[in-house]
């Protein structure tokens, strides 16, 4: 176990390596000059060339790349020009709110998807079939930030039903004391059930937005999966004993076909991490992704360097996850790999 | 029962039992009507407007929670609602102000402190003076246009009187005490913050209050939230009447009209212009637009290169404009119009003013064909991507209008980052773009938009000796306060720019408020950021 | 010939089977008529403002309303959809050569050609990929071709390893083996032998990646990246339409993401009926 980990972060560095490079080039590549846009409105050409020499964006690339590197080998993000503040708290404060965010989503997901894709196996071909297939593809197809607008402009605009899109918290709440920096966790631990259901709410529509755009993967892995473990000869036998048809689907068959579902949420999760920038920019959430946005169009380099470096490892310890969690669920895959 | 007011009677339950709330920070435990909920598109970036980039949200945190020594007074605008008066200068931290020959005195109030309880001397203005002139960027240059731009200028005289000497004459010394900059900094708390690369503790100022303005900061979450308390032992003026005041940043533009007109916020100024025509219409809201003074929407020209040297092109152009559906769909009427003045000879001297430009092709097209052009040419037309709402539909009708003039205009999205870069590139052919000055005087506008030392703001290039001759002339005029001298060259400089057209004024842009009705008080203020101190809520 | 034949048999077969692939099938005639013919039949011109008329609801004159300049947005809306399907089509041929090819040379030649297009992919992979479209189209400038060329790279991994693992089988099957011996060079093999035969499966890939290259220039026109105004594009109208919603212009926004999400849908229905014409064992 410790060597396959060992081999896969060994087989990830060259890759984490081309991503520092790439988000260097790229953010230097930016159009407008942040010394410009930082020196304020009256800005002489020696006031530019003063924050540039403080920005050090005066000095040749290499030079600057090498400080870049050395800066982070000692851990340190840079800062944040939009907001001033340091990158690496900015991303320690708003990635629990973008992972809160996809983790619900993803429930929600499960909870939609799953169900959906063992319905729809057990009847192929159905109308059943059809309607989960038009139903997931459909929301595949929509625009995450068309389905926020639109269920905000329902939900919230024309049914008051939700709460108004202001981030995690009804905003005459406090936030719960930080522990882990989950609100719902957090809450929960502080026993304040008020701050609990004000930030659940908070969550339906952001997470119902991701939801609908994972619902295909998840939906059609487990179809699939499920398919392929009904028509083996364990579950015939376990029918042909005369079990009844819900018992062998979800003791027998679902149990055999959650491996390749659980794959597929790993992919879906580091996916949803990305289809956050869009959602966290509509319901106004303080997560990692809207930040990026800002700082993307400001030219402002540090927090870019930083989320996309957050974001690849992140998708590296995820992959790891999985195949972790793959090779503890099916004793084969340890013993192969 | 709503849930604001479900809020409302447990905070009140809550309130009676437990007195001390668990967490003193908790809103619901404290009366709705004494929190103001502001919301807005952007968030503050630095409490102090001193810092380098700090951007203009950040203006109001400053204002809010720092004291300058003088501040304006108010009068009335047309529509009866408050509107500061950039004549009347009055006492804020200093109690009175003695004018001299060569020098200004300043009596600071008795009993003043900063939030940690220090109190505030002479010393700490001179050091909150010092800083603003060295340390360089937009408050040095703030400082410079009142002419205030060494250390030696500032003495203390003694812990309770600070001297400003002058280093010449010039009317808008006064005037720049009472803007933002200027503010007064606990010097002591800075000092203790301050490190050998920065003396002047810019990166602690930067997240922590060191004023001693009437609200401090209580939560400061960048990006997201700034909630603030009032300081209770303010001396600066009359105790607030809001004792909290939160402010949200919502980035979705329909999000915040969705939370005004449901009640759920309480103030805004950053909505499109449709919202504010409609929001007006329906009533629900008290809506108050004031026009932003000194301010501008127009067309910009460039006069050094291309096809736009030529004066009946840039006429030409300036028939061709299609105003009144800018004014109609663009802006849906919250903007003063610019144009169709009888002709281009001013009558009276104030500043902004109506050209005597109109849409009339026919015209247009003849100027083209002295101009010697009569089939056109092709050009780019250059927008702020930041300010895309108003921006995009204004060019798409620009450029629709100027294809008639056989103009071929592509039309080029400049990203709100690289656009200060551009306009100091001066290169772009076709812009348009806002200006405003914080001063309201005509010279000061020409200076910065139309004088040949050709500062950013000169997006055109524009270059002419007369021009700058009656620019320098007004001024002079104003500080040696020659009334005749200075009317005369602020109409020439007027004039001059309307037959000299290097920039087309569109419209006056309106500052625009949307607020609930139980909320009084609200002042324009020339930053046109919100001042929480007068305002109240029934 | 024969195989021909029964693919197309097949293909009836599906088809007759499977009614949404069957509607699929019908919308995306539909979309490619729209985009030929669009701009010669739409009522209004779609960069024809009209301040007289703006922000109209639906009507028997204008079927989908007016815009915040008084354009027919069902002009707009059908002639936008040449460039959005260009879009789609470019990005998704750019990506079919660059990470088509690469991929094929992976799995055909292994060693460090393999090692090299597999690590150029693992680095595509672990950026957030919305971030990086937005990243190359903000550095190089919000062009159209820019926007197909994000898309592209964005995917890249993809491509390149379907490609490969196809490759990669094939590499050491008997009718490659007899190509060799007969003397025929690597490049001749990898183009005459080994790309015809993975062509089907690439196909598939590029009508699901199709719709998530609109899907993904529509997001950059949300965040202002798009193309130029005034140039109707249904991803720019709906981030623009947005700002109308709360005022109850609702058909600002709604009709062009209607026409983005059934072109997305589409291309999705018909990728997967396109899976299953050729690969009938993998149906999902």
């Amino acid at each position: 176990m410790f060597s396959l980990i060992f081999n896969r972060l060994m087989l990830a560095i060259p890759s984490l390596i081309g991503v520092v490079i790439v988000t260097f080039l790229l953010t230097r590549a930016l159009p407008g000059d942040p010394a410009a846009y930082f020196a304020g409105p009256a800005a002489t050409e020696q006031a530019i060339a003063e924050i540039r020499a403080k920005l050090g964006t005066d000095k040749p690339l290499i030079v600057q790349f090498g400080r870049y590197v050395s800066d982070l080998a000692r851990g340190e993000l840079g800062n944040s020009l939009t907001t001033g503040q340091s990158v690496a708290k900015e991303i320690a404060t708003r990635l629990p709110a973008s992972a809160e965010l996809t983790l619900i989503g993803l429930m929600l997901v499960v909870i939609l998807a799953v169900p959906m894709g063992i319905l729809a196996a057990t009847r192929p071909g159905s109308w059943i079939d059809h309607v989960t297939r038009i139903v997931s593809t459909a929301g595949v197809s929509l625009p995450v930030f068309f389905t926020g607008l639109l269920l905000v402009y329902v939900f919230y605009y024309r049914l008051g039903l939700s709460p108004s899109p202001v981030g995690r918290l009804d905003v005459f709440l406090s936030a719960p004391p930080h522990i882990t920096g989950f609100y719902l966790i957090d809450a929960a631990l502080a026993r304040d059930a008020e701050v609990f259901v004000a930030a659940l709410k908070q969550l339906i529509l952001p997470a119902l937005t991701l939801a609908i755009f994972a619902l295909a993967p998840i939906a059609r892995m487990t179809r699939a999966s499920m398919l392929a473990v009904l028509s083996a000869d364990f579950v015939r036998t376990a029918r042909a004993s005369g079990l009844s048809s819900s018992k062998v689907i979800v003791t027998y068959a679902f149990r055999n076909a959650v491996l390749p579902v659980i794959t597929t949420l790993g992919m879906v999760l580091s996916f949803l991490l990305g289809a956050n920038v869009l959602v966290e920019k509509v319901f106004a959430w303080p997560g990692i992704g809207s930040f990026a946005v800002e700082a993307l169009i400001a030219s402002d380099y540090a927090p870019v360097q930083g989320f996309v470096l957050t974001m690849a490892a992140l998708y590296v310890a995820l992959n790891l996850a999985i195949d972790i969690a793959y090779g503890l669920i099916d004793p084969r895959v340890r013993i192969s790999s | 029962m709503r849930r604001r007011d479900f809020l409302k009677s447990t905070a009140a339950v809550t309130a009676g039992l437990a007195a001390p709330a668990v967490f003193p920070s908790s809103a619901s435990a404290q009366a709705r009507n004494e929190t103001l909920l502001a919301i807005s598109e952007n968030a503050p970036n630095s409490q102090d407007i001193h810092g380098v980039g700090a951007n203009r949200p950040a203006y109001e945190v400053s204002w809010n929670t720092y004291d300058r020594l003088m501040t304006y007074g108010v009068k009335k605008d047309p529509n009866g609602n408050d509107h500061y008066d950039f004549r009347k200068i009055e006492p804020e931290l200093a109690e009175d102000m003695n004018v001299g020959a060569n020098s200004i005195t300043f009596k600071l109030k008795a009993g003043a402190k900063f939030h940690d309880g220090t109190p505030v001397t002479a010393k700490d203005v001179k050091w909150s003076f010092d800083r603003a002139v060295t340390v360089g960027g937009f408050p040095t240059f703030q400082m410079k246009a009142g002419s205030l731009e060494k250390p030696e200028q500032f003495v203390v005289v003694d812990d309770r009187t600070f001297r400003v000497d002058l280093l010449r004459k010039d009317h808008m010394t006064i005037p720049d005490i009472a803007v933002p900059v200027p503010a007064i900094y606990n010097s002591e708390l800075c000092k203790k913050n301050a490190t050998a690369q920065d003396p002047w503790a810019m990166e602690f100022t930067k997240n922590n209050g060191a004023g001693g303005g009437a609200y401090k900061v209580s939560r400061w979450q960048p990006g997201t939230e700034v909630v603030y308390e009032r300081f209770d032992d303010w001396k600066g003026g009359p105790l607030p009447k809001l004792k909290r005041v939160i402010w949200r940043t919502i980035p979705s533009a329909g999000n915040r009209r969705a939370l005004l007109e449901r009640g759920d916020a309480d103030i805004s100024f950053d909505l499109p212009n449709k919202d504010f025509q409609e929001l007006r219409a329906a009533q629900k809201l008290t809506v108050i637009g004031t026009p932003v003074e000194n301010a501008l929407q127009y067309i910009g020209m460039n006069t050094k290169e291309g096809p736009f040297t030529n004066v009946k092109v840039r006429q030409a152009v300036a028939y061709a404009l299609p105003y009144q559906k800018i004014m109609d769909a663009v802006i849906y009427g919250q903007a003063l119009p610019m144009f169709g003045d009888k002709d281009n000879v001013t009558t009276g001297f104030e500043w902004p003013q109506k050209h005597g430009y109109n849409t009339d092709i026919a015209k247009a097209k003849a100027l083209m064909a002295e101009a010697g052009v009569p089939n056109g040419f092709e050009t780019s037309l250059s927008f702020d991507l930041g300010l895309a709402g108003v921006n995009e539909p204004l060019c798409i009708l620009v450029q629709e209008s100027l294809a008639q003039i056989g103009i071929k205009v592509t039309i080029n999205k400049v990203p709100g980052a690289n656009w200060r870069n551009e306009l100091l590139k001066k290169n772009m052919p076709l812009i348009t773009n806002t200006f405003g000055g914080w001063l309201n005087y005509p010279e000061y506008f020409f200076f910065w938009a139309y004088h040949g030392q050709n500062a950013v703001f000169n997006t055109m290039s524009y270059q002419n000796a007369n021009m700058d001759k009656l620019i320098n002339d007004a001024r002079t005029a104003g500080a040696n306060a020659d009334k005749a001298g200075y009317e005369a060259a602020v109409k020439g400089f007027i004039d001059m720019s309307f037959e000299e057209v290097p920039r087309i004024p569109l419209y006056q842009p309106l500052l625009n408020v949307a607020m609930q009705k139980g909320i009084t008080g609200y002042r324009y203020w020339f930053h046109r950021q919100l001042d929480y101190r007068q305002l109240a809520k029934a | 010939m024969s195989t021909n034949a029964s693919a197309l048999r097949h293909a009836r077969y599906v088809l007759g089977e499977n009614p949404v692939t069957a509607f699929a099938f019908g919308l995306f005639v539909l979309i490619v008529l729209a985009a030929i013919l669009g701009p010669s039949v739409v009522p209004y011109d779609p960069l024809a403002s009209n301040t007289s008329r703006a922000l109209q609801a639906p009507s028997a004159q204008h079927w989908f309303g007016t815009d915040q300049l008084g354009r027919d947005i069902f002009s707009r809306v059908i002639v936008a959809t040449r460039l959005d399907l260009f879009i789609a089509i470019a990005s998704v041929a750019l990506v079919f050569m660059l990470g088509g090819l690469s991929g094929v040379a992976a799995g055909y030649f292994g060693g460090w050609v393999d090692k090299v297009v597999m690590r150029i992919a693992d680095t595509i992979m672990a950026f957030p990929l919305f971030v990086l479209a937005m990243g190359i189209v903000a550095a190089l400038g919000n062009s159209v071709q820019n926007i197909i060329l994000a898309t592209a790279i964005v995917n890249f991994p993809l491509y390149a390893r379907v490609a490969r693992s196809e490759a990669n089988i094939r590499r050491e099957a008997g009718y490659i083996e007899a190509a060799r011996l007969s003397g025929n060079g690597d490049a001749r093999i990898v183009l005459t032998q080994i790309l015809p035969n993975i062509i089907p499966i690439l196909v598939v890939q590029m009508s699901l990646t199709m719709g998530y290259a609109i899907l993904n220039a529509a997001g950059l026109s949300f965040i202002g990246l798009g193309v130029r105004p005034p140039t109707p594009e249904w991803g720019i109208m709906v981030a623009e339409g947005a700002a109308f919603m709360v005022s109850g212009e609702w058909w600002i926004a709604f009709f062009p993401g209607l026409a983005l999400m059934l072109a997305v849908f589409c291309f999705n229905l018909l990728g997967d009926g396109l899976r299953d014409i050729v690969d009938p064992r993998r149906r999902t």
